[in-house]
C-alpha cells in the first residue's frame, strides 16, 4: 500500500530564478538546496505543509535527457500547456490579490466551479498550476 | 483542517513554526510561543497541531533528530550532534534516535559513510537515490550501486 506522495519533479529553465519565484512570490520555504558538482537538489514546499516537496529539477540535458527532449519540454513550457497540480488556497480571492501583487501571472481570475473557487497561474518557467479553494 | 482556521491565524502559526526552524538548539517554550504570537495557549496547541500534524514539542523533537541526522552524516561525534540540536542528555537522545530511526546514532552514522564515503557526497543523504544516479551517475552510480572500495567514489 502506498501510503503518502512525497516529491514531484517540476522542470524549471532558471533554478535561482524559480528558487526567486517560489518562496518570494507563492511564500513557499526551501527545503534543500544541495550542489554537487553541476547537480543541484532543489525543492520547495509550503511552509504549512510539513512533508511534501517540489523538485525545482534544472530543465538541462543531460544523462536522463538528450538535448532534443530538453528542447520539446522547453517549447511545452513557452507554450504554458504544461500543468503541474493544484495548489490549496484557504482564501481563493484574498491569496490571488495577494500572489497579483507580487506580480504572479494569472491567466484566469477566481471563478466558481462545482468543487471550489479556482483561479490558474504560471511560474517563471511556465509550468501551470491551479489555484483553488476547495467546498467542503 | 487548516481552511477553517483563518489566514490570520494561519500566519501567526507559521511564524511560531518558524521561530523553532531559527532557533532549534534554543527553542522557546510552548508558552513563550503563544504569547509572541497573541493566541491562548490552548488555542496554540490545538490549531498547531491542526496545521502541521503533531504538537509544537513533537515538530521541535523531530527538526532536532534531522538536524542530528545531519551533523552526523558530515562526521559529528554522537555527543555533538546531541548536544548542537538542543537535547541536554545524551541517554535521553540515543534511546530517543533508536526508538524513531531504528538504529542507535552510531550504527546509523557507519551505515551512512559507508554508503556515502566521502564528505563531498554527504548532502546526497536526502536525495533520492534514483535522481542521483539517472542525473549524475558519474558521481554517484559507484556510491549508491556498490562502490569496489571506500574512498573510490569521489
Amino acid at each position: 500500500m502506498i501510503i503518502k506522495h512525497s516529491h514531484t519533479t517540476i522542470y524549471v529553465t532558471d533554478q535561482d530564478r524559480a528558487k526567486a519565484f517560489y518562496t518570494e512570490k507563492l511564500g513557499f520555504e526551501v527545503r534543500d538546496d544541495v550542489r554537487m558538482g553541476t547537480f543541484r537538489w532543489l525543492t520547495v514546499a509550503p511552509k504549512t505543509q510539513p512533508d511534501g516537496c517540489l523538485i525545482l529539477f534544472a530543465l538541462e540535458a543531460g544523462p536522463m535527457m538528450d538535448a532534443e527532449a530538453c528542447a520539446a519540454l522547453r517549447t511545452l513550457l513557452d507554450k504554458g500547456v504544461l500543468g503541474v497540480g493544484v495548489l490549496q488556497a484557504d482564501d481563493c480571492h484574498r491569496t490571488y490579490q495577494e500572489l497579483k501583487e507580487r506580480g504572479v501571472q494569472f491567466a484566469s481570475a477566481p471563478k466558481e466551479m462545482p468543487y471550489g473557487i479556482e483561479a490558474m497561474f504560471r511560474d517563471d518557467s511556465g509550468n501551470f498550476w491551479s489555484l483553488c479553494e476547495r467546498k467542503a | 483542517m487548516a481552511r477553517s482556521l483563518s489566514p490570520a491565524v494561519l500566519a501567526r502559526l507559521v511564524r511560531a513554526r518558524d521561530r523553532l526552524h531559527d532557533a532549534p538548539a534554543a527553542a522557546p517554550t510552548v508558552a513563550a510561543l503563544a504569547a509572541d504570537v497573541r493566541l491562548s495557549r490552548a488555542h496554540f496547541l490545538r490549531s498547531f497541531a491542526l496545521v502541521f500534524g503533531v504538537t509544537p514539542h513533537a515538530y521541535l523533537t523531530s527538526l532536532r533528530l534531522d538536524l542530528a541526522k545531519r551533523a552526523l552524516a558530515r562526521g559529528a561525534s554522537v555527543t555533538e550532534a546531541c548536544f548542537d540540536v538542543g537535547f541536554s542528555s545524551l541517554g535521553s537522545f540515543s534511546s530517543l534516535f533508536a526508538r524513531e530511526v531504528g538504529v542507535a546514532p552510531r550504527d546509523w552514522q557507519r551505515r551512512v559513510r559507508t554508503v556515502l564515503p566521502s564528505a563531498e557526497l554527504w548532502p546526497a543523504i536526502w536525495i533520492p537515490a534514483c535522481f542521483l544516479i539517472q542525473h549524475a551517475p558519474s558521481t554517484f552510480g559507484e556510491a549508491l550501486l556498490g562502490p569496489r572500495g571506500v574512498g573510490q567514489a569521489s
